[in-house]
């Protein structure tokens, strides 16, 4: 059954408009990777030229931001819900 | 008229149409919006802004609409006022309060950035506004929008104070009450905003919602004779608003509207909730979300969006940040109202225990002109100083009843 990955609006012309796509992996690392397979170019819109998550893309693992658990080496298992979520501001 | 190019990427410099967007397809970074201030400089000078209604759309050209404003014409140009009383408490020559707790129609400097963002979303020709909000953007957002006849959702943290729920429901808003914190209510948000088309002011109309903060900055400068204090302090959220504040210094500067800018921004958080002063004073380059734990509920963003801009504001005009304690907050918001007869929230209250800590350390020097950005107004936020203000003297209607009570606290 895999991983739910909620794909934000600015990302979704990369995943032929779906907001929502089903990948494998064991981290959110991993995830993304597989995410590359299947929708190239996603990769590179969330790790900058160094290999680092961009300081604007926020990713959560069952509604947890993955900086309060192991960041990209966070682990996913089937039936996880991962969201992709760009920063926001607010008050 | 419009002076507005376009809107841009801050982080990579991608450029995009004025859309309702926000954020850069290619780096997540957020989208600001580009002026030509060749051509504003030719249309906005201090005669004619001088001759224009006491409202933030004095400044029209500064701002990224197209056509006339036609939300909040009456928010903002609230008092700048002198707090002589103050000062002296606090060992300082010169102090001002910029008083953001009077401003029309819902009493924080929200109505300032929902009057622009709603100008805009009708121009975007959105029937429903909505936002995620900490209580006050809630507030301004509802009441602009039942008197702009747009439909209206409100986001809220579950535990939020009474004051600020019912000064949404009272506007007949869809008010949504979150079981979460704002952060949890705001990465909602965004998931809601990208499948339904609603103006989400804090988020695809953020860089047009955002500049509105700027008119507090345009104001102070001309409430002082067109010219820019030594120091401001703004209490910080998300960030947006110190960055803000900048920004709009640094226009007046640029279209010669003041001589100079030297002007340090200074940044106040709580000290429960102080991701932005924390990494400023450790000098990271990382900003760590923290789970939020104080009083000031309307600054309790654990993750703020504008963390990294917000501390480039203060290396680049040369501030500083400080945190305050919920005890700090309250004597701060008692402080003020004793010296000065103004009663702010809870923000507020950081935002001057801030300014007295900085003032104390030394690094605001007591000789140079303070402005202190007082937010938000104390009559939504009761319960944070309920009962740390005394009782009334209770007394039987009669004159003997009175001189024995009085005697007795005499």
């Amino acid at each position: 059954m895999g991983v739910k990955v909620r794909i934000p609006t600015p990302l979704q012309k990369l995943t032929g408009n779906q907001a929502e796509v089903i990948c494998g992996g064991s981290t959110v690392r991993d995830l993304i990777e597989g995410l590359e397979g299947q929708y190239p170019g996603l990769k590179e819109r969330i790790y900058d030229e160094a290999g680092k998550l961009r300081r604007f893309v926020n990713i959560y693992v069952n509604e947890e931001d993955i900086r309060f658990l192991e960041g990209d080496g966070t682990s996913v298992k089937d039936g996880d819900e991962v969201s992709i979520v760009p920063a926001i501001a607010g008050g | 008229m419009s002076f507005v190019k376009g809107l841009k990427c801050r982080e990579c410099g991608r450029e995009y149409p004025k859309e309702p967007i926000y954020v850069c397809e290619f780096c997540f970074g957020s989208l600001e919006v580009v002026y030509d201030y060749e051509k504003i400089g030719r249309a906005l000078t201090r005669k004619a802004i001088a001759a224009r209604p006491p409202a933030l759309w004095r400044y029209r050209e500064l701002l990224p609409i197209d056509g006339d404003p036609t939300v909040g014409l009456t928010s903002g140009f609230t008092p700048l006022v002198p707090a002589r009383n103050l000062a002296r408490e606090l060992g300082v020559k010169t102090l001002y309060i910029k008083d953001d707790s009077t401003c029309h129609p819902t009493m924080s400097f929200k109505d300032r950035v929902v009057a622009v963002a709603l100008t805009k979303a009708k121009e975007f020709g959105f029937e429903t506004v909505a936002c995620a909000s900490t209580g006050n953007l809630a507030n301004a957002v509802s009441a602009h929008a039942a008197a702009a006849g747009l439909g209206c959702y409100v986001f809220i943290p579950g535990d939020l104070e009474m004051g600020k729920i019912i000064s949404s429901l009272v506007y007949a808003p869809k008010v949504v009450a979150v079981e979460g914190n704002y952060d949890e209510v705001n990465r909602l948000c965004s998931e809601i905003a990208g499948k339904y088309r609603w103006g989400f002011v804090n988020i695809n109309l953020r860089p047009y919602y955002a500049e509105g903060s700027k008119t507090i900055a345009f104001e102070i400068a001309e409430q002082l004779g067109w010219l820019a204090p030594a120091h401001v302090v703004v209490p910080l959220a998300s960030g947006s608003l110190s960055t803000k504040v900048w920004k709009g210094l640094k226009e007046l500067h640029k279209l010669r509207l003041i001589p100079d800018l030297p002007t340090r921004v200074h940044a106040a958080q709580a000290e429960g909730c102080s991701p932005i002063v924390t990494a400023f004073k450790e000098g990271s380059d990382v900003i760590r979300p923290v789970k939020p734990k104080t009083i000031a509920k309307s600054l309790a963003i654990g993750n703020p969006a504008d963390g990294y801009y917000a501390i480039q504001t203060l290396q680049e005009s040369g501030g500083t940040g400080e945190t305050a304690t919920d005890e700090e907050i309250v004597d701060a918001i008692k402080l003020l109202a004793r010296t000065e007869g103004i009663f702010t929230e809870t923000a507020g209250g950081v935002t001057l225990a801030v300014a007295k800590k900085l003032i104390k350390q030394g690094r605001i020097p007591p000789e140079e002109p303070i402005v202190v950005c007082v937010t938000g107004n104390g009559l939504k936020t009761q319960e944070a100083v309920a009962h740390q203000i005394g009782q009334p003297i209770r007394i039987r209607p009669s004159l003997k009843s009175f001189e024995e009570a009085v005697g007795s606290i005499q």
